[in-house]
């Protein structure tokens, strides 16, 4: 029976796709489950498991969420535990940080993180570095969620990935999930982290429904904060992406693969911190590394992905220099022909792995 | 028969020293001190309240002397630190509190110890009245391992049980007050927060945000306005449109309170503390006080105002003076008496500095710890590649 692949492209559609994976042990009782709905589940269940846990952010509440990942909580919750607030970012992430310091476990929302940029004083000055300033005296354990980086239409104050921005800082856990068990398995870990973690998701990835193993639909089903997942073994060339690129990834490898050329695809999960541990493992294997990420390229995840390569074992295993491939350096344009050549396409990676390989 | 009485009441004064109270020797009893008076203080600019705190307060002889040792501690560790930052053993940033005791030690008074506390940089003050030591406090100033933050925060973090530092980000502690207020809300245990910003803060937009939510939500908030006249080098005339910031929460009322009068700030943090408990939601204080320093160390603090206005509120206004003058002037304790508690709260203090000064530095091996609260260790990088550092939480 020839497995069903279509490649999610667009947003606007809520097409719910069916990703089989041949390599995975698919489990009798599997479920097809989008992010949203993974998402979703995660808070539910930690909102049922700890009194203290709370959702805040604009629309989380009676509008189920602005882009409905939070739908039916404050059904269940109420008042107390789903709030809604006023259009006041740098005010109520604020005082989400306080009310972690004062024993509770909120989880902030930001409607994209675009909008975090208003408070990020709050997320990096008042939460990151409180642990540290106080010698251990005062933990914050709250999580920053939200969509991340390019959507579709919305244009550049819309557009932007903070991945490396927050990823700059200690004292943050930085996550990046890309498939339903992701997103559900991170954030559940992140609601139980003592820490403040940032959980740049997706819009984009939304509407993807996955695969849900039993294993991942247990309600304490988590998964483990800095580790990066090989999504796809392969032998000719190592590709490092988070979240919607590895989707992408793995397309170009279903493509490559009728030429011959394996790729092994690395799912990061984790962004801050890096597992290079699995990156020098795989380069060790391949040889050739390609980093693939939605966001700007100078000073991106790829950037440091190529220094830590540069400055460890790996590097004497690599036959070509590692490359990046990345949105391009402009602010993101409107009109649909140029906002789809401003991010990168599957042609690119595939492009990409050929010239690193002399193809 | 006099020698040993002295000998008697010596001894029983060195034991009341180790927790600040004050034992009512028998030597003593000839001079009939006032148990407790009755003063009037000034009463208070209202908005949008229909009636203030009390116009009387009632100080007991214990309360008087308790107070006085505290603000004396204060006011003292601030001359002491900045002595030591002039001999260069303090560095970077230090705002100092003299001139501004009857504010910390007149909320504290008026709140419950198990309520919160949040303010911004110039919290050495707070730090005391929340519960740390000054021997810590002096150490964290000279950055030693001895200090409340082992030495890793310095002057603007330092941390208490529910008190939440020492900010040094402008006006970023207010919403993490607010923040404080929900929680408390939320576990329904009663208690409070007391927020404190400046004249200065008082114009930042995550302030007005915070008024909005603390009144939507109906937070248990106090919001304090430490008003002493200048942001850094700007006056309040030319920093605010209206400086009347006891009535920028707008639709949260307020008053407005004399700052240098202890048992004035005393009584309108009660009355504060009263309005949050009750349910009504956060109220807003302005504290009218005066800050003899400069906004720290690196500003000598008479370019934007004259020696004569700084002499001015010293002679006429100064909050240990104020308290003192009532006291005597009431028989509520001696001259005598209060000379000796000065003398031990400078042995205090030199006590203090002594151990600030000789304590050894943090040792190097807690240079990457403390990055993540109850986290198996973990590798940091260090200045180059080969350095690969320790963490533990």
């Amino acid at each position: 029976m020839a497995s069903l692949r279509c490649f999610f492209r667009s947003g606007r559609n809520a097409i719910s796709v069916v990703l089989r994976r041949e390599f995975h042990k698919t489990s009798p009782a599997t479920l097809q489950v989008t992010v949203r709905d993974a998402l979703n589940q995660a808070m539910d269940e930690e909102l049922e498991r700890d009194e203290r846990v709370f959702l805040l952010g604009e629309e989380v509440a009676q509008y189920d969420g602005a882009y409905k990942v939070s739908r039916g909580l404050w059904k269940k919750y109420g008042d107390k535990r789903i709030i809604d607030t006023p259009i006041s970012e740098m005010g109520f992430a604020g005082i989400a940080v306080g009310a972690a310091m004062a024993g509770l476990r909120p989880i902030c929302e930001f409607m994209t993180f675009n909008f975090s940029m208003q408070a990020i004083d709050q997320v990096i000055n008042s939460a990151a570095k409180t642990y540290y300033m106080s010698a251990g005296l005062q933990p914050v354990p709250i999580v920053f969620r939200g969509p991340n980086g390019a959507s579709a239409g919305v244009a550049a104050q819309h557009s932007q990935c903070f991945a490396a921005w927050y990823s700059h800082c200690p004292g943050l856990k930085v996550l990046s999930p890309w498939s339903a068990e992701d997103a559900k398995g991170l954030l559940k870990s992140a609601i139980r982290d003592d820490n403040p973690v940032v959980v740049l998701e997706n819009e984009l990835m939304y509407g993807v429904a996955f695969e849900l193993s039993d294993e991942a639909q247990s309600k304490d089903f988590v998964i483990p904060i800095g580790k990066a997942k090989i999504e796809r073994p392969g032998n000719h060339v190592t590709l490092v992406a988070h979240s919607r690129m590895v989707g992408f990834c793995l397309d170009a490898a279903a493509v490559l693969a009728k030429e011959g050329v394996e790729c092994e695809v690395i799912n990061l999960r984790t962004i801050r911190p890096l597992d290079t541990d699995t990156i020098e493992a795989s380069i060790m294997k391949t040889n050739h590394l390609i980093s693939v990420e939605g966001g700007w390229p100078q000073f991106g995840v790829g950037a440091e992905i190529c220094a830590r390569i540069m400055e460890g074992p790996a590097f004497n295993y690599l036959d070509a220099p590692a490359i990046r491939v990345t949105g391009v350096d402009i602010p993101m344009p409107y009109a649909k022909i140029l906002e789809d050549n401003s991010v990168p396409q599957i042609k690119d990676i595939i492009f990409s792995v050929k010239k690193t390989l002399n193809m | 028969m006099q020698k040993m009485l002295n000998i008697i009441s010596n001894v029983l004064r060195g034991s009341a020293n180790r927790n600040g109270s004050r034992v009512v020797v028998a030597s003593r009893t000839y001079a009939d001190f006032t148990p407790q008076a009755t003063f009037d203080i000034k009463k208070c600019d209202l908005h949008k309240l229909e009636e203030g705190p009390p116009l009387q307060a009632v100080l007991t002889r214990e309360e008087g002397l308790q107070y006085y040792r505290t603000m004396q501690v204060m006011r003292r560790m601030e001359l002491k630190a900045d002595q030591l930052y002039k001999q260069k053993i303090i560095r970077g940033f230090c705002h100092l509190y003299d001139g501004q005791e009857a504010c910390a030690v007149g909320i504290e008074s008026g709140i419950n110890r198990t309520d919160h506390l949040i303010t911004a940089y110039r919290a050495h003050g707070y730090t005391l009245t929340r519960g740390g030591t000054v021997r810590e406090i002096m150490a964290e100033l000279t950055g030693r391992r001895g200090g409340i933050a082992k030495g890793k925060g310095g002057s603007m973090h330092m941390y208490a049980k529910h008190f939440y530092g020492g900010n040094g980000i402008v006006g970023a502690q207010v919403p993490l007050g607010a923040g404080v207020a929900l929680a408390c809300k939320y576990q329904g245990k009663n208690e409070l927060c007391v927020c404190l910003y400046g004249d200065g803060a008082a114009n930042q937009g995550q302030i007005f945000e915070t008024y909005n939510m603390a009144a939507l939500w109906k937070l248990p908030c106090i919001f304090i306005c430490e008003n002493n006249k200048y942001g850094m080098g700007t006056s309040v005339e030319r920093a605010a449109a209206s400086t009347d910031y006891y009535k920028r929460g707008d639709f949260i009322p307020g008053l407005r309170v004399d700052g240098m009068d202890i048992l004035c700030v005393r009584e309108a943090t009660k009355f504060a503390a009263e309005h949050c408990r009750s349910g009504k939601g956060p109220i807003l204080m302005e504290l009218q006080t005066y800050r003899y320093h400069g906004h720290s160390m690196s500003d000598p603090g008479i370019s934007y105002r004259t020696r004569e206005e700084i002499q001015e509120v010293r002679s006429k206004s100064d909050p240990i003076s104020l308290l003192k003058d009532r006291m005597i002037s009431n028989n509520m304790a001696s001259v005598e008496e209060l000379k000796e508690i000065d003398v031990e709260v400078r042995k205090e203090i030199e006590d203090a500095a002594q151990f600030a000064t000789t304590d050894p530095e943090p040792p190097l091996e807690d240079l990457c710890n403390h990055i993540f609260s109850n986290e198996p260790p973990m590798e940091v990088r260090g200045t180059n590649p080969w350095a690969k550092l320790k963490s533990i939480s």
